[in-house]
């Protein structure tokens, strides 16, 4: 009857919040507290300018994942909670790299562009900037190509993500 | 009707009915003071020493009355005083709404005079917190507030308002009955687990398919337990509890926060479990083969070690935080809901069983032994024999736990002692709340440890002032007594920073201000002592003077088996 608390897999948790100051503390505190390593958190407001949508990535396993959401339900600013699963979610995130580029690295660059559908945002004699967007593991795959350039700044959005098919996240009350 | 925030705040107090409230006055709740002057014939206040006590006072309040306890303190270190009381009261589940002044909100952010982000520093110890920015809002946030509060499984809210809105004006409405219930309830899933009416009906045809299922279970169980604990107080829901140990024909077990709600006389009840529980109660719950757990949270120290819990039992538990369910142990089967709720369902579809064998199995012995000695099991039993329907409060410690074991508490609310936190210094300030939440200004004990005491003293003059009736019983061994049963049993007798051998004389101290103390070493002495000041009803002290080396036991060591003691 013991719980067992190994973290090994990956966890997308989107959660619908009311939009208000310190919402975020609230929920990123909750996680750390709790002993929740985030690997990434973005938050954004929905159509309803009253919500705001937090997608967090934590790593757990099956038992403290329903700890975590059930803990989450108690924070009054909270409406809703879905863990997504891998194959029935699509997720993405956007990232900024800024690459050393002289002019014979622009060529070899631009194809790598090309392949994994980024886009170029500046050009410089010495560097290029470039928005990649994707999955995890595409990112990844780019992100090693790009090191033989020479990576002299990234920053990214972290992930986010939704629910494939027709359903969508509301705030009904859970069970 | 226009009023200014701190008007506005006194309003709402009233429109709650509370009657009294505990705090400390300072710059930044100046406005809010100056209406409690002009409104003290609606709403008294006790003036306490300190911010912490003035905390523990309105959660003492509310765990004797049940009703909603409520604390006022300023910015800055009035509000930082208040933490450890905040997290008392969340650790065990309490409903007090704490209102904070702070500095006006031009200040804000600047590090200015007694500044600081209260609301930040107790988010993780309320059960929600809320800075109150514009003066239009703050009416419905209290409502909120004290909604939250008292609502599904209660616990701390602090409100925090800045001076400028208490000095702000704006049209109030005054409310009652169903307005005061604010939007928020309709909104929060937590809100809505303590249902009535036509929720109550929803409720019971989403809960029909486990309620059959645990009729299931208890059906088939040949030896059932049941496990109670402080949500079933919480929830008011003990004579259902009763009704279903008699219906189940099960013995009780009940963690700290749960004794009182199945009389310590009734022979279905074996006591305390845990760390400090029973030889029947640890050894019951290893050869359960059902749990019925109702409002409890599986402490670590009603456990012991989570693996070797319970090896035999299937585990139903029955409790209104979701979160509770499969938190430290996993469970065969949950009943999310408020446990009075809950129970009445179940009920109806419990039929009446015989467990002769398993009864007797469990039986535990009783607690009268043959000691001559002064000491704290004969002082209790002796304090029940004089009072037996007295409130108790405790501070944190040895006699903590010896009044958990051995006073022979058999109504809910009768023990007022900090469960979760573990809060030494929280005694006196909580007796004192329990005291003033009696119409009838009943005498309420507090039984304390000369190191506990030392952290809450300082309150005599409070208690003298208004004359509120707390006998104080001091436990008095010269040491910090659990610490130094840990040093003699863990630590290789190495007594470090342990032993109080540095006054103060209580009885000096009990002078200064004003009040009868007495000092006893023997138990004709205690009982006469105590009969007295009882009959009297004026707060007082009692010194007992006890051996250095009094151990509380049985004992299981942290991370062991239930049923494995190091002492006995």
């Amino acid at each position: 009857m013991y719980i067992n608390f190994d973290e090994s897999t990956r966890y997308t948790v989107g959660v619908l919040v009311d939009n208000e100051p310190g919402v975020l503390s609230r929920v990123s505190g909750l996680f750390s507290r709790r002993g929740f390593n985030i690997e990434s958190l973005t938050v954004g407001t929905t159509t309803d300018p009253q919500v705001s949508r937090i997608t967090i990535v934590v790593k757990g396993n099956d038992a403290n994942i329903e700890q975590l959401v059930q803990q989450l339900y108690k924070l009054i600013c909270v409406q809703k909670v879905q863990v997504m699963q891998p194959r029935n979610s699509v997720e993405r995130q956007l990232l900024l790299v800024k690459v050393k580029a002289g002019v014979a690295d622009r060529e070899g660059l631009m194809r790598l562009v090309d392949i994994f559908k980024a886009k170029v945002l500046d050009v410089t004699r010495g560097s290029m900037t470039l928005q990649i967007t994707g999955e995890n593991d595409k990112i990844a795959s780019m992100l090693s190509l790009l090191e033989d350039y020479g990576i002299l700044e990234l920053v990214r959005t972290g992930i986010v993500a939704l629910e494939r098919g027709d359903g969508v996240m509301n705030s009904d009350i859970f069970d | 009707m226009r009023l200014n925030g701190a008007a506005i705040l006194i309003e709402c107090l009233i429109e709650q009915g509370v009657g009294t409230v505990f705090g400390f006055p300072g710059g930044a709740v100046l406005p809010i003071y100056d209406e409690l002057y002009k409104r003290q014939d609606r709403i008294g206040h006790v003036l306490t020493a300190h911010e912490q006590h003035a905390g523990h006072a309105a959660d003492g309040y509310a765990r004797a009355s049940g009703r909603t306890g409520v604390c006022i303190a300023t910015s800055g270190p009035g509000a930082t005083n208040l933490v450890t009381a905040v997290a008392t009261a969340y650790m065990d589940s309490t409903p007090v709404v704490f209102i904070t002044g702070n500095v006006p909100q031009s200040l804000m952010g600047t590090d200015s005079f007694q500044e600081a982000d209260i609301s930040g520093i107790t988010m993780p110890i309320t059960k929600h917190n809320y800075m109150v920015t514009k003066v239009e809002r703050l009416a419905e946030t209290l409502r909120e507030a004290f909604y939250i509060a008292a609502s599904g499984r209660p616990g701390p809210v602090v409100v925090d308002i800045p001076k400028d809105v208490q000095i702000a004006e704006t049209d109030y409405e005054p409310a009652s009955g169903d307005a005061l219930i604010p939007k928020i309830s309709m909104k929060h899933p937590m809100m809505q687990l303590r249902p009535e009416g036509a929720a109550l009906e929803r409720y019971k045809t989403r809960a029909m398919p486990r309620l059959e299922q645990a009729a299931q279970l208890i059906a088939e169980a040949h030896r059932p337990l049941i496990y109670c604990g402080g949500g079933v107080i919480l929830s008011g829901a003990q004579e259902e509890l009763m009704e279903l140990a008699d219906r189940v024909d099960a013995p009780v077990v009940s963690t700290l926060m749960g004794l009182g709600a199945v009389p310590a006389q009734n022979e279905r009840m074996l006591g305390m479990l845990g760390m400090h529980g029973t030889h029947a109660a640890n050894t019951a719950m290893q050869n359960c083969d059902l749990l019925i757990a109702v409002g409890v949270r599986f402490s670590d120290r009603a456990l012991g070690k989570a693996e070797t819990f319970a090896p035999n039992a299937k585990v139903l538990h029955i409790d209104i935080d979701r979160a509770e369910i499969n938190k430290n142990v996993s469970t065969t089967l949950h009943i999310t809901g408020d446990a009075r709720v809950v129970l009445e369902l179940l009920l109806a579809r419990v039929s009446q069983k015989r467990h002769d064998q398993w009864m007797l199995q469990t039986r535990g012995s009783n607690d009268e032994g043959g000691s001559e000695r002064f000491e704290p099991r004969r002082i209790l039993k002796g304090m029940a024999a004089v009072a037996p329907d007295i409130t108790v409060a405790t501070d944190v410690g040895q006699h903590q736990m010896w009044t958990a074991q051995h006073f022979p508490f058999h109504r809910v609310r009768q023990l007022i002692s900090s469960g979760g936190l573990g809060t030494m210094g929280f005694g006196l300030g909580a007796a004192m709340g329990a005291a003033q939440s009696d119409p009838e200004g009943k005498p309420v004990a507090l039984v304390t440890g000369d190191g506990s005491f030392r952290m809450n003293l300082t309150e005599l003059s409070t208690i003298a002032y208004y004359n509120i009736p707390v006998i104080v019983v001091i436990f008095n061994n010269g040491t910090l007594g659990m610490v130094r049963q840990w040093q003699t049993l863990f630590f290789g007798q190495r007594y470090s920073q342990t032993t109080l051998d540095r006054g103060p004389d209580f009885m000096k101290l009990a002078d200064a201000y004003g009040l009868k103390g007495t000092r006893v070493s023997n138990m004709n002495d205690f009982s006469e002592a105590f009969a007295a000041a009882y009959a009297e009803g004026k707060p007082c002290i009692i010194e007992c003077v006890l051996d250095i080396d009094e151990m509380v036991a049985p004992m299981v060591a942290p991370g062991s088996p239930i049923d494995s003691f190091c002492l006995n």
